[in-house]
């Protein structure tokens, strides 16, 4: 696998959308005042009749996409993570998750790796928010394919959905005509030494892992678990069955995010020890998006060093 | 017209008495107050020949406490069974407190967590203006509701994409749960406020159905903005006792309460 052929989930996010709007009139896009970053503006530019900016009113935003849904339409709502999670978690939970409305959150700049603008801007909980909420689906791709699989998949499904893309560049792992399926995780190889769930920008570093460990004789698998909810439960307890570690990782806190999802899944099915990495109850800082990775240990280093204890 | 529209509040604001005291909870001030509102909107105003008719006005109660008024405007309406009021607020029962859309034939959008109601009728004045359909939206706001921030994010929407498709009724009764809204957090002057965002404004009675008729007909021949009716009105309207006491907002009559509203109500 080639590590230095990247590409941001966000651009492939925007790409998609306006491949999807293209195909589907019913799709609208709202944005608030983050168009050139969320890259929603590819949409903007194309399809300008369908493109509303919302300005600086996220709650508006997210009620308006409601209205939308209410009259068939299939809106797509976009802006940094933090913002379409936490600043508007009441108007997802009433007006669109309770009456079950088919409205696509699309948060972009999710994570650490959103860099320099430091903590206010480096949502690490909305995994844990949107799981939590019912009728939602949660989608967090690992690359490019994957991000444009979910969009499209996204519009398929007719109820909220929530779909996390990230600012900085992400290795491609998948070629274009991979076959993905909503709520089944991919398994990377047949390793028993340990297996290690990722979700996000994390899969990548987890196949650096991988790549390294079998140079020493240490075999991982490594699984890819794109859709938070519906998880899959089976590839979860396979795994505790077949392989002799488990290790959860994301680019998000450990509380209430992937390794949550698969440590509720291990305590009800097939108790079994889970490390769980990730942010450790905290928020991140300003800084690159390499560098605070490197900071908070969420690099292919630090899964060699677990897997290896 | 005007007659049947008062025969027809008349029987709503016994409906509405009945819910609560059978419930032994819910919200009869707001209910009360908004009922002329509601009962012009339906019997006059809307078009809806049936509840899932794309084409139909949509009407979101964004004060979905008074959903009381909203289940028995659309009980005489047709649209659900009048019988079924009296199960409203039970656990085996459809009639959720606050309105829901995915349950509840003829309710347009689920409600309950205020401040919502306009952003939603933007997105559907938004998506009617895109279809180029003819369809009206109706939001009615409660005044207490309008100190929620987010109103304000949708009034600028409103006006910023010329919804002239969309119409706002403030029920202006004055009070909320803990007194007179000026003392606990003033809102304000109402009609300035939305003026000033774009809307154009109409300050009316909200008992006196010409008036309420009247503010809808020019509503729909205001062409490029959006309308704000602030419907002066007062809270718990027709129960005596209830009148103007914000202590009625939520809370339910006893048997004594029940029987004078009613003999009331039946004059």
């Amino acid at each position: 696998m080639d590590f230095n052929n990247k590409k941001a989930t966000r651009q492939s996010y925007g790409e998609a959308l306006l491949e999807l709007g293209k195909k589907n009139e019913n799709v609208v896009v709202l944005d608030a005042d983050l168009a050139g970053a969320t890259k929603t503006n590819i949409f903007a530019k194309e399809i300008p009749e369908r493109f509303f900016d919302m300005g600086i009113a996220e709650q508006d935003m997210i009620g308006t996409a409601a209205g939308f849904a209410t009259c068939g339409k299939i809106p797509f709502a976009s802006t940094f993570a933090v913002f379409a999670t936490g600043r508007v978690y009441d108007q997802i939970r009433n007006s669109i998750c309770y009456p079950n409305l088919n409205v696509k959150i699309c948060a972009t700049h999710c994570g650490i790796t959103v860099g320099e603008d430091g903590a206010t801007h480096q949502m690490l909980e909305d995994i844990n928010l949107m799981r939590g909420l019912p009728n939602m689906t949660v989608i967090s791709p690992a690359d490019d394919t994957e991000a444009r699989w979910a969009v499209q998949e996204a519009a398929k499904i007719n109820e909220p959905v929530y779909i996390r893309f990230g600012r900085a560049a992400t290795p491609i792992i998948y070629d274009e005509n991979y076959e993905f399926k909503l709520g089944k995780a991919i398994q990377f190889g047949e390793g028993t030494d340990a297996t290690v769930f990722a979700t996000g920008i994390m899969v990548a570093e987890s196949l650096k892992a991988k790549e390294e460990l079998e140079k020493e004789g240490i075999n991982i698998r490594v699984v890819d678990i794109h859709t938070i909810k519906p998880i899959d439960k089976d590839i979860i307890i396979k795994c505790a069955k077949e392989t002799k570690k488990l290790i959860s990782i994301e680019e998000h806190s450990i509380i209430g995010g992937l390794g949550s999802a698969i440590a509720e899944v291990l305590v009800e099915n097939y108790p079994a020890k889970l490390t769980r990495m990730g942010m450790k109850d905290c928020f991140g800082k300003s800084g690159k998006a390499q560098e605070l990775l490197e900071y908070f240990g969420l690099t292919s280093k630090e899964i060699i060093e677990e897997v290896r204890k | 017209m005007v007659d049947s529209l008062q025969e027809k509040a008349k029987n709503i604001r016994k409906n509405i008495v009945e819910m609560v005291y059978q419930a032994s909870s819910g919200h009869p001030g707001g209910s009360l107050s908004v009922a002329d509102i509601l009962t012009a909107l339906y019997f006059s105003e809307l078009r809806i020949n049936n509840v899932s008719d794309e084409n139909r006005d949509r009407m979101v109660l964004s004060k979905g406490h008074c959903s009381p008024a909203l289940y028995a405007t659309l009980s005489k309406k047709g649209f659900i069974p009048e019988e079924d009021l009296k199960s409203f607020r039970k656990v085996a029962s459809y009639l959720q407190g606050h309105p829901d859309m995915k349950k509840i034939p003829g309710v347009d959008m689920t409600s309950g967590s205020l401040g919502q109601g306009l952003s939603v009728a933007n997105g559907m004045a938004l998506a009617g203006k895109l279809d180029n359909k003819e369809y009206r939206v109706y939001c009615v706001m409660g005044d207490g509701e309008i100190e929620e921030g987010q109103v304000w994010e949708a009034a600028m929407t409103s006006s910023h994409y010329k919804l002239d498709n969309l119409c706002v009724i403030v029920d202006n009764n004055n009070l909320q749960i803990d007194g007179k809204i000026s003392d606990v957090m003033n809102p304000y002057p109402i009609d300035k406020k939305f003026e000033s965002f774009g809307f154009k404004t109409l300050v009316i009675d909200g008992h006196n159905f010409d008036e309420i008729l009247n503010a809808f007909e020019i509503a729909k021949q205001t062409k490029g903005m959006p309308t704000a009716i602030i419907a002066k009105t007062i809270k718990g309207k027709g129960v005596s006792y209830m009148e103007n006491q914000a202590g009625w907002h939520g809370k339910a009559p006893n048997e004594e309460e029940y029987k004078m509203a009613i003999e009331e109500l039946t004059k």
